[in-house]
């Protein structure tokens, strides 16, 4: 590893705000149902093996790929299939297809599969497509299905497998928890992987804020010489997968490139943990582990939920929300969702349940040209002409200024003095420009 | 079962608390020094200028945005406070208050609000508001008062070294503003002070101020001049730190805000040695003004990983 600069131009410093930073992971009860939607990864939407009346196990298979992009999906509950109909979606915002599972509170799980716990014995192509059948899906967020990320096109080498335990998003805590209680298992997640990718070295990126993790994982990696504890400066967004690569390896990402153009695959540390738990215990993913914080909820912690759970009974457990509660944002608070309602299901990419009382007003300015975004780009964009032209509805005259290239971090609207909805308008102009491409 | 509604908006949830208003206090607050600076050598007349031109300015904002375009004030964004400011630094020290408030006015709604109020200025509204008060009344323009002893006027060390006229002032008065001028220009000491509390508070980035220093140093030594003096005598300070900074009119790519910086060097220079003026400050940012669309234009950064396209 040659001299790297551990940070990225660009960037902000909102407050951490990592209140539950020290709470120890805590399983909810078994929710009474779970609705389970068919989408839950990039790419096509699952076909459901079951239908309505059905008896399902936890672990049990209800879903299978529905195409070369898709995962599987499980049931994470026992109990009765009542109905399959469209759900509110807390990612894609509109109703989806979804199984709905009521409990028979017995929490029957179904046999693990043991075959592949000694994994150097089998093809990578064999647990490829076993980590494809355990669902597991990139649980920082973006739920990419894994067992694609882990195929790199023929005769691509890949030089580093990258940990992302960086979490950068102010209030989530959630896999600083998991570092901390599951580090052994993390690293022979790690090993296994490296083994799928036929890796030589793996980092372990981690913000320095994370002491108790950073020192875990140093102490359980200290005989695994090709497993570098790498921390990085806090600084938002470390944990963005181009300015990542460019902090641990100094290899930039070209544009409209993946990770592995540059040897490199990133994978969040909770995914590196769902294989493990596949692979060696045989438990596919249909549980995760998430922060609930924010100042209008009773009781913030890191939270084991049940894919499928409400928000409204996991909020409920956590000692129900206040009466100032303004806003429920899925994920963290720099690119997390603003959710309608409690009525929404926790799906695989879903990080961290915040409810935040404070009320950013929705008017705006006219830009005055400060530049501040253009400052903390970590992307080198000028979110300032794209956010007047996108203002205007002038799309097609953003394409000048790359609006395909923003990673929609939210820098630029976290600093605009105009409090200008920068992102939301690039979100507007990459819309409009994919659209006339297809 | 939970009934109240929930606010629905896209990210991001948090914002750093900058706002527009932050902005513009920031940067009067740094214009502070150099008023009380400028109390110190010229007296309290200074204050009445300043208070005309900020009133002048406001008061037109208000009336033009209430009564002729009849769209809700923008006052409270102080923008208006900060051009009154900036415009009575530029002005020298005996101008006649009426003559301020025309220039307020003018500064507001023609270099302003005619193009469509905060954000859509094109050029500098003070230096614009200044320009008219040199062409409008050029013998109050520069009627410039000696430090201290308010009943003689003298010339400013830029008109004095232009017409070879010996001694000039020394570097220590020339730094502390022990000199002629306009308002808040002599002294680059206080000018300093302001220029450091803004970069501490992130309003300013030094590309910008320190392009147009080494630009106005580069052509002084080129001509034979004495770079020091060139530098500190004139608006030279006031103009690389708050005047070629003002946002809305100067560049907002990296690339961009350096060679603004120097072409504003360039031309402050040329106009002192070359021009029927002895100083360029102010002309040289309104000329560079013009070319900011097309300096935008013409550097747009690359995205992060650019280079190295994909296959």
């Amino acid at each position: 590893m040659g001299k790297v600069s551990l940070s990225f131009s660009g960037g902000v410093h909102p407050p951490e705000n990592k209140s539950t930073a020290a709470e120890k992971i805590i399983e909810i009860p078994l929710p009474k149902r779970v609705i389970i939607p068919l989408i839950q990864h990039v790419g096509s939407q699952s076909k459901p093996l079951v239908s309505v009346g059905d008896v399902v196990k936890r672990g049990q298979k209800i879903a299978s790929p529905g195409g070369d992009v898709s995962s599987s999906i499980h049931s994470s509950i026992s109990g009765k299939v009542s109905a399959i109909v469209p759900w509110m979606h807390p990612v894609l915002l509109k109703p989806s297809e979804s199984i709905i599972i009521e409990s028979d509170g017995e929490d029957v799980s179904e046999a693990p599969q043991l075959n592949f716990s000694d994994y150097v014995r089998h093809s990578r192509d064999e647990l490829k497509k076993f980590i494809m059948e355990s669902g597991i899906v990139g649980l920082g967020g973006a739920c990419f299905p894994t067992h694609i990320k882990l195929s790199p096109p023929k005769g691509t080498e890949i030089d580093y497998l990258i940990l992302n335990g960086c979490e950068c998003e102010p209030y989530l805590t959630c896999d600083d928890a998991l570092m901390k209680e599951k580090a052994k298992e993390i690293i022979e997640g790690i090993k296994a992987t490296m083994f799928i990718l036929d890796a030589y070295q793996s980092i372990i990126a981690i913000e320095e804020n994370k002491k108790e993790a950073i020192k875990t994982l140093k102490e359980i990696a200290f005989n695994e010489p090709n497993i570098t504890v790498l921390p990085l400066p806090v600084k938002y967004p470390q944990g963005a997968e181009k300015q990542l690569i460019k902090a641990t390896t100094d290899r930039e990402v070209p544009t409209g490139g993946l990770p592995f153009n540059v040897g490199v695959v990133v994978q969040n540390v909770a995914t590196t943990y769902a294989i493990f738990n596949a692979i060696k215990n045989g438990i596919p993913l249909y549980e995760r582990v998430l922060t609930v914080s924010g100042d209008a909820v009773k009781t913030p912690g890191n939270y084991k939920v049940r894919i499928g759970t409400l928000l409204s009974e996991l909020l409920d457990f956590c000692g129900g929300v206040d009466e100032s509660i303004s806003k429920i944002v899925t994920g963290g608070p720099m690119m997390g969702l603003a959710q309608g309602s409690l009525e929404v299901p926790v799906v695989k990419g879903i990080s961290g349940v915040l409810c935040m009382n404070d009320l950013l007003s929705s008017e705006f300015l006219n830009c005055i040209r400060c530049s501040k975004c253009v400052m903390v780009c970590p992307m080198n964009l000028l979110p300032n002409m794209l956010s007047v032209y996108a203002e205007k509805e002038l799309y097609s005259k953003t394409q000048d200024y790359y609006p395909l290239d923003c990673i929609e971090c939210g820098c630029c609207s976290y600093v605009c003095p105009s409090k200008r909805p920068i992102v939301a308008q690039i979100k507007l102009s990459k819309a409009y420009l994919c659209s006339k491409k297809t | 079962m939970f009934k109240k509604n929930l606010s629905v908006s896209p990210a991001p949830h948090i914002h750093s608390g900058m706002s527009v208003t932050k902005v513009m206090c920031d940067v009067i607050i740094a214009l502070v020094p150099a008023v009380a600076a400028s109390v110190y050598f010229f007296g309290y007349y200074v204050i009445l200028i300043v208070v005309v031109s900020v009133a002048s300015c406001t008061l037109s904002e208000y009336v033009w945005q209430k009564h002729v375009i009849k769209t809700p004030s923008s006052v409270g964004d102080m923008s208006a406070v900060l051009t009154g400011c900036l415009l009575a630094l530029t002005l020298p020290p005996t101008l006649p208050l009426w003559q301020v408030a025309v220039g307020g006015f003018f500064s507001v709604i023609f270099a302003k609000q005619v193009f469509g109020g905060i954000g859509h200025n094109p050029f500098n509204p003070a230096l614009m508001g200044r320009a008219f008060l040199q062409i409008a009344w050029p013998k109050e323009m520069i009627t410039w008062l000696t430090p201290h002893n308010l009943s003689i006027t003298s010339a400013t060390p830029l008109e004095a070294s232009k017409l070879n006229q010996t001694p000039l002032p020394s570097y220590s008065d020339l730094f502390f503003g022990n000199v002629s001028g306009s308002l808040g220009e002599t002294s680059a000491f206080a000018i300093l002070i302001g220029a450091v509390y803004l970069i501490f508070r992130g309003q300013i980035k030094m590309t910008i101020p320190l392009s147009y220093i080494v630009g106005v140093a580069m052509v002084s030594a080129a001509y034979g001049k004495d770079v020091l003096f060139q530098l500190l005598a004139g608006g030279l300070m006031l103009g690389a730190f708050f005047m070629a900074t003002d946002p809305v009119t100067a560049p907002t790519t990296k690339k961009g805000m350096f060679i603004f910086g120097i072409g504003c060097g360039l031309l402050t220079a040329l106009i002192r040695f070359r021009g029927g003026f002895p100083e360029g400050v102010c002309f040289s940012i309104l000329i560079m003004n013009m070319t900011v669309p097309i300096i935008d234009r013409l550097t747009i950064p690359k995205p992060f990983g650019f280079r190295k396209r994909a296959q």
